[in-house]
């Protein structure tokens, strides 16, 4: 594909179509994805999030310029919620990284859930792949932690950092239990406020609790993003994080899981969507669930036999 | 103060109105809404008698003008003395184009004089900045440096007029220009008068002329009250606005309440410089906005004024009657003119102008009627400034004090602006007060749901602008409107190389890199900001300084 | 499956802080279910465009009320034609004489929208303009 060739030069508009193709799950996003995909694996994915306020836009900003002077190309994706009504949503992460736009080495992208639950993974996931390929070193992927959608999101990443800061109320209630368990790096940013220690020690029950059987120590960092004080620390514990999972096999070991997964639900949402436009969409399955209801068939049957068609 | 038994009376008559002929003719001819409400979304009842006013109390709620809590304004005898400030904001491209300006409005009779700065200069950029470029002398005048400011006051005496000057972040800087050029003129500087903006919470929250972060921002307008409490004894060190607050889409409520929180912030900060509160505070004041809705303005007036002298008094513990008056400068609501059928604006604005007269205001900036299209012209100008003239000389309302004051409508709309704004101040409180609340975004937030609001309720017709969703005419190009040269940039790109090349640059070297050792402890930096700008370095250049230590403001964005 | 939406950049270039008019807008391109960027303030010609290339946008909309119209929408437009992003649509709004217009959209400014603007004009407009 022209596009792929162009996008893996480093032109920006090729990639960022290619990224608008695959959200709007266009047939030229697959095309795209099979040329790509034997040049993914080198980037390496951080994931960022917590509730809103914590400054997680300004913490990417800051990360990423650290990057930056080391040398490293980064791209980031910044996930927003759009309205369930209208599907619209105003996307405004960008506004806190604007000195970053005119940085050949960057590439930002603004995504939103479009109302639709895995939907948004997926196309997350596909721009994931598409940056990777594109030679990116560090995918940031940002998102507030409140959606199930968004912590799957969250999932895909090598690294996860969990932001919070104090004085959100009921401080650790704010970020989600289940982002509590997979994140690999907290940060107290903010740490200049008052009550920073408290939520430190917080955190530290909240872990003790949960600790896993593993040898990552889950470090808890302060930082003051907007000053940038603690930024180098945070990097340092990314790229320590890198070389632990590097090191122990677990990269290779959760890259294979992700594959499984991807796999199975490309398979799960590929057949859902043979037998929509198969049987639902000329009405055919309705038929079959008269015969249902007037007790000609039964649902077992009828289900292998939509498979045993979908297969063949 | 109503006599228990009477009130029992009004009630039962008002009941006996309301079930007999008000009933009756409703079952003839419904009211034109369901619903009647102010612009903050106060419900407007049929009518007030002393029975929405039980607990009025005069000598709480009101006392008299010149008296806490000075609901009824500052001064004893208000107009009767002399009218308000009449204060025409002005000025565009260069500081010859200014100056010329100015000493027209003088010679028509306005009282004082307002600077408008271009963008470049009130983010502390010098013409030749790239980002300046297109921006130069637009919306005011380009001040580079002292030479610009010596041009800008050509001929205009320091000692005998007072200059309002709208600059907010780099503040100090102009104040230093001003001060400088008052030394060359020979006059002292315990002579001038006039005020500064110098408000930096509402550029965060409104208006969005910030440079450096709030903490830095803090510490020079507190440098910039400690400064002028010894030297400029008569100079307003800053004009806490909620003008902008209101041009962004808030409601009158939230404007008082946005802006007194920020007064508030700046007195906090003020006093943990260690600042004590009565030797600033008389010299700080206030700038609103005057929309259409006559008597919610006027009650928004006197409710904020009644609202400051409590919190300076109660809550700061202030002795100096001076530090509990809101004094205020107003200014009519630029958002309310309309493109369209632009002669109506003037109407607009002679509404606006009674109602900041009727509020009380210590004076009054008239806008033209073509400034939702462009810069004003010279006749435009005059015709607003003719507006105030009328008021003042024409419709008898400066002849008593406070007119409106006892009325049941303005009196019950006062408190209930007041309840609302104090609900909103409790609130910014508990979150840490301004600053927390601008940091967090919280403050934005609310004036820009409420501007979706009022824009929604235009669009659906059930706010009417006339003019513009209702009343419409074919309208052809206006013409006449006032241009600014784009040469004007150019010419002001040259005059600043050509001061670079001719005047002490050991000097401003000096002079600069001893401010940015004193930007680095906490020194008060007002004298070094004033040594540099005497040896003429640029605005662009100090502020660059001071970008260096302080580092520039990331906003936040919530939409 | 997922339908495509429109994509908007609302930017704010220069040095203005008057951003009443452009929130209003991307609230009311938002209720009409677009997804819309919000560049925040001081944007230059340069920043709006690698932001609009790089979001993949199909309209950026300015807004500017500082009388320096002439001197950036033009130079965005410029911009993104050589970034070969010239299907991209230009539109601009704000305090915009009259007679400024013709210049504005022989300089690749495809519609301006003046003060008092229905925000439901701007969304028609949109939506029977995007390629």
């Amino acid at each position: 594909m022209e596009l792929v060739q162009k996008a893996l030069k480093g032109n920006r508009r090729a990639i960022a179509r290619l990224i608008s193709l695959a959200e709007n799950e266009e047939k030229e996003a697959v095309t795209a994805l099979r040329e790509m995909f034997p040049l993914t694996g080198k980037a390496h994915i951080v994931g960022i999030t917590g509730p809103p306020g914590s400054g997680k836009s300004t913490m990417t900003d800051k990360l990423v310029k650290e990057l930056r002077k080391r040398g490293k190309k980064v791209a980031i994706l910044a996930v927003d919620p759009a309205s369930p009504f209208t599907g619209g949503a105003i996307l405004g992460d960008r506004v806190r990284m604007s000195d970053l736009n005119l940085d050949e080495g960057v590439y930002i992208r603004s995504l939103s859930t479009r109302g639709k639950l895995g939907g948004l993974s997926k196309a997350t996931h596909y721009a994931v792949k598409i940056l990777d390929a594109c030679g990116f070193d560090y995918i940031f992927i940002e998102t507030v932690g409140v959606g199930q959608s968004e912590v799957d999101i969250i999932k895909t990443a090598d690294s996860i950092l969990v932001v919070t800061v104090p004085g959100l109320g009921d401080d650790i209630q704010a970020i989600k239990a289940g982002i509590l368990e997979i994140g690999d790096i907290f940060i107290v940013n903010k740490a200049d406020r008052d009550g920073a220690n408290r939520v430190v020690i917080e955190l530290e029950m909240m872990l003790g609790l949960n600790a896993e059987k593993d040898e990552w120590d889950h470090p808890i960092l302060m930082t003051v993003a907007s000053e940038n004080k603690g930024i180098i620390e945070v990097v340092e514990a990314v790229i320590r994080h890198k070389e632990y999972l590097d090191k122990t096999g677990l990269l290779a070991e959760r890259r294979r899981e992700r594959l499984e997964t991807e796999v199975l639900e490309l398979v799960v949402q590929n057949m859902t969507r043979y037998v929509n436009e198969k049987f639902v969409k000329d009405g055919s399955f309705q038929e079959e669930v008269d015969k249902l209801v007037r007790k000609e068939n039964d649902p077992y049957t009828l289900v292998q036999s939509i498979l045993a068609d979908t297969v063949k | 103060m109503y006599d228990k038994e009477k009130l029992k009376e009004i009630a039962l008559a008002k009941e006996e109105w309301e079930k007999g002929q008000v009933a009756k003719t409703l079952a003839k001819f419904k009211e034109r809404k369901e619903e009647f409400a102010t612009t903050s979304g106060i419900p407007v009842e049929r009518l007030y008698t002393p029975v929405e006013n039980q607990d009025f109390d005069y000598v709480r709620d009101l006392g008299m003008p010149g008296q806490y809590p000075y609901t009824r304004g500052v001064q004893p005898t208000m107009y009767r003395g002399r009218f308000w400030t009449m204060r025409q904001y002005a000025g565009f491209a260069t500081a010859e184009d200014s100056n010329k300006r100015y000493r027209y409005l003088l010679d028509q009779g306005q009282t004082g004089l307002s600077v408008a700065f271009d963008l470049p200069t009130q983010i502390g950029y010098d013409s030749d900045a790239e980002i300046a470029q297109g921006e130069i002398g637009k919306v005011g005048v380009a001040i580079d440096s002292l030479q610009d400011m010596e041009v800008l006051f050509d001929q205009i005496p320091l000692d005998k007029v007072s200059t309002s000057m709208t600059i907010n972040a780099p503040a100090s800087v102009l104040l230093a220009m001003y001060i400088a050029v008052a030394e060359k003129q020979g006059v002292t500087v315990d002579k001038l008068q006039g005020t500064i903006q110098n408000d930096i919470l509402k550029e965060y929250a409104a208006r969005g002329t910030y440079i450096y972060p709030p903490g830095p921002s803090m510490r020079l307008i507190t440098n910039i009250f400690e400064f002028c409490s010894k030297n400029v004894p008569n100079w307003n060190t800053i004009s806490i606005s909620g003008y902008h607050i209101r041009e962004a889409g808030s409601t009158a409520a939230q404007e008082v309440a946005f802006t007194l929180a920020d007064g508030i912030a700046y007195v906090d900060a003020a006093i943990k410089a260690g600042l004590d509160v009565d030797g600033f505070a008389g010299r700080l004041s206030f700038f609103f906005n005057s929309h259409n809705d006559l008597l919610e303005e006027v009650a928004k007036f006197r409710a904020a004024r009644r609202m400051w002298a409590k919190i300076m008094r109660e809550r700061f513990g202030a002795k100096n009657p001076r530090s509990w008056m809101l004094r205020f400068h107003t200014q009519t609501g630029g958002s309310t003119l309309t493109a369209q059928q632009p002669e109506n604006n003037i109407v607009r604005v002679a509404i606006q102008t009674l109602a900041a007269v009727l509020g009380g205001t210590q004076s009054l900036h008239t806008n033209s009627k073509d400034e939702a299209l462009a810069l004003p012209s010279e006749e435009s100008v005059r015709i607003a400034l003719r507006t105030q003239q009328i008021v003042a000389y024409e419709s008898g309302v400066c002849d008593t004090v406070d007119p409106l004051a006892g009325s049941y409508y303005v009196e019950s709309l006062t408190n209930e602006i007041e309840k609302k704004a104090m609900e909103y101040i409790e609130k910014i409180d508990t979150m840490g007060g301004a600053t927390k609340a601008i940091e967090q975004g919280y403050i934005q937030k609310e004036i820009a749901d409420s501007s979706y609001a009022y824009q929604k309720e235009v669009e659906a017709n059930e706010r009417i602008v006339v003019g513009m969703n209702k009343f419409q005419v074919e309208e052809k190009p206006i013409e006449g409107l006032l241009r600014v040269d784009p040469s004007v940039g150019e010419a002001q790109v040259k005059k600043l190389k050509a001061l670079k090349e001719s005047r002490d640059n050991l000097a401003v070297k000096t002079k600069l890199s001893t401010l940015r050792e004193a930007a680095k402890t906490d020194a008060n930096l007002m004298p070094f900001i004033l040594d540099a700008i005497r040896v003429y370095a640029s605005e662009g250049e100090v502020c660059d300084v001071l970008r260096e230590i302080f580092g520039e403001y990331r906003p936040v964005e919530i939409l | 499956m997922s339908e495509k939406l429109i994509r908007v950049l609302v930017a704010k270039p220069g040095l203005d802080g008057h951003d009443r008019g452009a929130k209003v807008i991307a609230r009311a391109l938002r209720d009409a279910g677009m997804e819309v960027i919000y560049s925040g303030l001081r944007q230059t010609p340069e920043q709006i465009v690698a932001a609009a290339v790089q979001e993949d946008v199909d309209v950026v909309a300015m807004s500017l009320l500082s009388g320096a119209h002439n001197h950036l929408f033009p130079k965005v437009a410029k911009l993104l034609a050589e970034e070969g992003a010239d299907d991209v649509l230009v539109m601009g709004g704000g305090v915009i004489p009259d007679s400024d217009i013709p210049f504005l959209k022989e300089n690749g400014i495809a519609e301006v929208f003046t003060p008092g603007t229905p925000t439901g004009e701007v969304v028609n407009y949109i939506k029977n303009n995007v390629r």
